[in-house]
């Protein structure tokens, strides 16, 4: 047991501070856990989400020391033994309460996305789709929707660009569906002029922060932009596509 | 206050609930015409069923062609100690493969076999590999495939927003009182029908898999509706739960470890499986490691290795081997994959395991093994359902999901709830249409309303009172030390005086600060249930004198003839008490029991 130090955003819309709270940590502590015990001990109001524990449902992120995390996946072994603990809710997220922000924007933007659309059932009703296929695809599906990736994409963050840029979260769930095997809809023309692929310039901040590990940029993004890039200024990709209708630069 | 500004909403149905089983009844629903609402505690998509790992149990006989619908029925009674409702089950085992094929409609992808169909994993209990699954997280596929679905069926879903009580109008369902997270404020959604997916109760325990949203919500609401609650006696603790650190005690170790060929050591490095295989499945498990070892290769002759009897007797087993002096150092049993399968393969079949134990316990299991030990999973009771169309025994309440009871009878099969969350996820929708097509509007009751709203705002308008996290911890070391894996008469009659002891706390708890989202106050609200949920358990678990699935009794060891012969059931008496009876179980159609007695190459041969 050692006595720690952390200092935790505290207040509303209207504004806040950040409070200092004490307490004993114990042996294979994480951030989480250190908020549950302040609120047992010192602060019972104190709002912050969470559910799993253990980096599954992407409810815990904060901004620990000014990286975004996953409280509950940040162990308190991984500070320097009197280094003072600083937590924050989400910066790109209007605030609701303390670590709680306001996510609901993304919600929003998975609505506006066209959803997974398979040609009808072959006759013996199972479709079929192979393993190395399936895990260009399912490396995007991994995505907890912790929205880390989104807090710090300077799109979002700093242009404030909400409403022009679905941000990488989005545009993993938009590579998901185009990387489908099976999937007949066609989305690269929203890609660009809806959901906003020309403004990420590959920084791979996203990348950085993803607790899944997923490879936003490289695997998701670049290729999106990639197919963007032939369906609009290579004209014989347009014209194929005239012609032919043809969906995928595969 | 005046209950004409609390703010109203009207659907035909609410679902309470958006977990796997809330998002499908919702998607059912509204694809039925209705006007539909969901309300969940959490955000969309966080549900306990994101947290799901090994998989769905559905008889395609992708990886084996032997199986069938009737092999997982006899599988799922037999699991469940042939307490099951024998007609859920039924409906189950022949559904349950067409929900899991639509799933991949609506976008899921599963691991794949290597003719490019749906990949099946075997797990315990279960005659031939039939979990779809993708690695280990299939519970974030199903629940993201599910809400990527439902947000273009028009469902009006209400986030962070924690259902009360039902409004009753002469006793049927005429709405549902709930609060916002983020403001604090009431809401009273006017509906003709609500639909139950709330969930277990597994926070009333101290070493559970459940997280804080679990405290017997549905339970505790549907009890109070005068509702009955079945089976509660049954609570199923996973074999696996981490142990070490203690702030992860009790976090999930999926079954799949098992299943892709780990095994469970004691401190003499002893397979002690081989040592505790029950009567009743010692046909069909390996009784030498050589035929284990042959199994795990994938020789269809071997029979299965003990390691995946049912969860009731390897919890047993691990339980026994720690009082005997044989545990891991934290109080568990060791479970090695290390040195049986190579890292590659580990970190591709369980992905999220090997993540997990890294970063929470330091621990690389593809080096060493892990230390694992019983934690408070699953809860096989709940509310009370007619099989076909989940009605409660309420008008115009319905139940689905784990909240409900009788599918799983005395101990559920891993992978079995998965399915089940969609199975009767849709019929539950389809049993509520049903009902709405006949029935108007109830009328909305201000003075209930009122009540309700008084009692949950309660706790901040009192000056003092015991703190309400004190209070759950309170119960959870009652219900952890005295309502275990292993119980006896003694010890439940004292959980019993306990639980009167902590109902006097609660009605004095005091929770501090403005209602905006406020833990302390939504800790003290979901008190009012999980109290319920205990009490239940305890009463349950009190009245069935036999040893059964996931009710053990020290002083009545054994499965007990007459123990098949009732279910357990409870509801609030006149005087609002909690009150018990055995109700009588029905003789089980013939062309169940057939099957479900049947010898297993009779039903192999049915195939094709
Ligand atoms: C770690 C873990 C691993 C598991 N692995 C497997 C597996 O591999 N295979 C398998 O078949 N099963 C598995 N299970 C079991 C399975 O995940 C659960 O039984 C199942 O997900 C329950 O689903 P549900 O839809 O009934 O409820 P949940 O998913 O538990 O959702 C309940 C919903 O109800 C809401 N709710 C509760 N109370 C209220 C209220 N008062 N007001 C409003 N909303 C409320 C919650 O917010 C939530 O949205 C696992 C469980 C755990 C914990
Ligand atoms: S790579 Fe693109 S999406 Fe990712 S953070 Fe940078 S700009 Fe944003
Ligand atoms: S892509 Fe990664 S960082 Fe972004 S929301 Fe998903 S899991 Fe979180
Ligand atoms: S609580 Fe689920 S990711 Fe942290």
């Amino acid at each position: 047991m050692a006595e720690r130090t952390f200092r935790v955003w505290r207040g509303d819309k209207t504004g806040g501070q950040f409070v200092e709270y004490k307490i004993e940590i114990d042996k294979g502590m994480v951030v989480l856990d250190a908020i549950h015990r302040i609120q047992e001990q010192k602060a019972s109001d104190l709002a912050c989400r969470w559910n799993c524990k253990a980096g599954k449902c992407g409810s815990c992120s904060m901004e620990i020391n000014g990286k975004p995390k996953l409280g509950c996946m940040t162990r308190m072994n991984s500070f320097k033994e009197d280094e003072v603990i600083t937590i924050k809710p989400l910066k790109t997220f209007p605030i609701i309460k303390d670590l709680v922000t306001d996510v609901s924007w993304n919600y929003e933007q998975n609505k506006r996305i066209a959803p997974l659309k398979l040609p009808p059932r072959p006759k013996d009703g199972k479709y079929r789709m192979y393993q190395r296929d399936a895990d260009r695809v399912q490396e995007f599906r991994k995505c907890i929707e912790c929205y880390l990736c989104q807090n710090v994409c300077h799109v979002l963050r700093d242009q404030h660009k909400k409403d022009k840029f679905v941000g990488p979260r989005f545009m993993i769930r938009l590579a998901s569906l185009e990387m489908h095997p099976l999937d007949t809809e066609d989305r690269i023309e929203k890609i660009k002029n809806e959901y906003g692929s020309g403004y990420c310039n590959i920084t791979k901040c996203c990348t950085d922060v993803c607790p899944e590990h997923i490879h936003i940029t490289d695997n998701g993004i670049i290729p999106l932009k990639e197919r963007v890039v032939d369906r609009f200024f290579d004209p014989i990709a347009i014209l194929l596509h005239k012609i032919f209708g043809k969906k995928k630069s595969s | 206050m005046d209950i004409k500004e609390i703010q109203t909403i009207d659907h035909d149905v609410l679902v309470v609930g958006a977990g796997g089983a809330g998002i499908r009844a919702a998607i059912e629903c509204a694809q039925l015409g209705l006007n539909t609402g969901m309300i969940s505690k959490s955000l969309l998509g966080k549900a306990h069923t994101v947290m799901a790992e090994g998989g769905a149990a559905a008889a395609m006989g992708n990886v084996d062609k032997r199986d069938n619908w009737k092999i997982h029925f006899r599988d799922t009674m037999r699991g469940g100690k042939f307490l099951n409702q024998w007609r859920m089950a039924e409906l189950h085992a022949q559904q349950a493969p067409d929900r899991v094929r639509e799933l991949e409609e609506w976008g899921a992808v599963f691991d794949r076999t290597p003719d490019g169909l749906i990949n099946q994993r075997n797990f315990g209990g279960h005659r031939y590999p039939r979990l779809a699954h993708v690695g280990d997280r299939t519970g974030l596929e199903i629940i993201r495939t599910l809400q990527d679905f439902c947000i273009h069926k028009g469902i009006a879903t209400h986030m962070e927003c924690t259902g009360l009580d039902l409004l009753l109008d002469s006793g049927r369902v005429a709405g549902l009182v709930g609060y916002w997270r983020e403001t604090g404020r009431f809401v009273i959604f006017r509906t003709k029908a609500v639909i139950f997916a709330t969930g277990g109760g597994g926070r009333a325990w101290q070493v559970t898999s459940n997280s804080w949203e679990y405290t017997g919500d549905g339970l505790g609401m549907a009890y109070r509706a005068g509702a009955e609650l079945m089976d509660l006696e049954f609570t199923q603790f996973h074999p696996t739960g981490m142990m070490w650190p203690p702030s992860v005690k009790g976090t999930l170790v999926t079954e799949g470890v098992r299943g892709e060929g780990g095994v469970l050591l004691n401190n003499k490095g002893e397979r002690f499986m081989f040592k505790y295989i029950p009567q009743r499945f010692a046909a069909e498990t390996a009784d030498t490691i050589e035929e284990a070892e042959r199994w795990v290769k994938g020789d269809k002759n071997a029979r299965r290795p003990p390691e995946l009897l049912t969860r009731d007797v390897v919890a047993r087993a691990i339980k026994k081997e720690v009082e005997e002096g044989r545990g891991s150092p934290h109080g568990g049993a060791f479970l090695d994959i290390a040195s049986r399968r190579p890292a590659d393969f580990i970190k591709k079949k369980l992905p999220s395991m090997y993540h997990q134990f890294k970063e929470l316990a330091e621990v690389d299991i593809t080096k060493e093994p892990m230390e694992v030990g019983p934690t408070l999973h699953y809860f096989m009771g709940g509310i009370r359902v007619d099989a076909d169309t989940q009605a409660t025994t309420v008008p115009g309440l319905f139940a689905c999901g784990e909240c409900s009871a009788g599918m799983h009878g005395a101990n559920r099969l891993g992978g079995n709830s998965l399915s089940d969350l969609l199975v009767f996820g849709k019929l539950a929708g389809i049993g509520a249409r049903d009902y709405v097509k006949n029935v108007s509007q109830g009328k909305i009751d201000e003075g209930q309303a009122t009540a309700v709203i008084r009692n949950a705002t309660a706790p901040l308008n009192r000056e003092e009172g015991p703190n309400p996290y004190t209070v759950q911890e309170d119960l959870q070391k009652t219900m952890q030390q005295l309502v275990g894996l292993i119980r006896s008469a003694a010890e439940l009659q004292k959980a019993l005086s306990e639980i009167e002891r902590i109902k006097k706390d609660i009605e004095k708890v005091k929770a501090h600060a403005a209602p905006q989202y406020n833990p302390g106050w939504n800790a003290a609200i979901d008190l009012n249930n999980l109290i319920v949920t205990a009490q239940a358990v305890a009463m349950a678990a009190l009245a069935r004198e036999e040893s059964r699935g996931g009710h053990t009794r020290i002083d009545f060891e054994g499965e007990r003839e007459e123990g098949l012969t009732y279910n357990v059931i409870l509801n609030k008496d006149p005087n609002g008490k909690m009150q018990l009876r055995k109700e009588p179980r029905q003789t089980p159609p013939k062309h169940l029991a057939d099957i479900a007695y049947a010898k297993i190459e009779d039903l192999e041969r049915q195939n094709g």
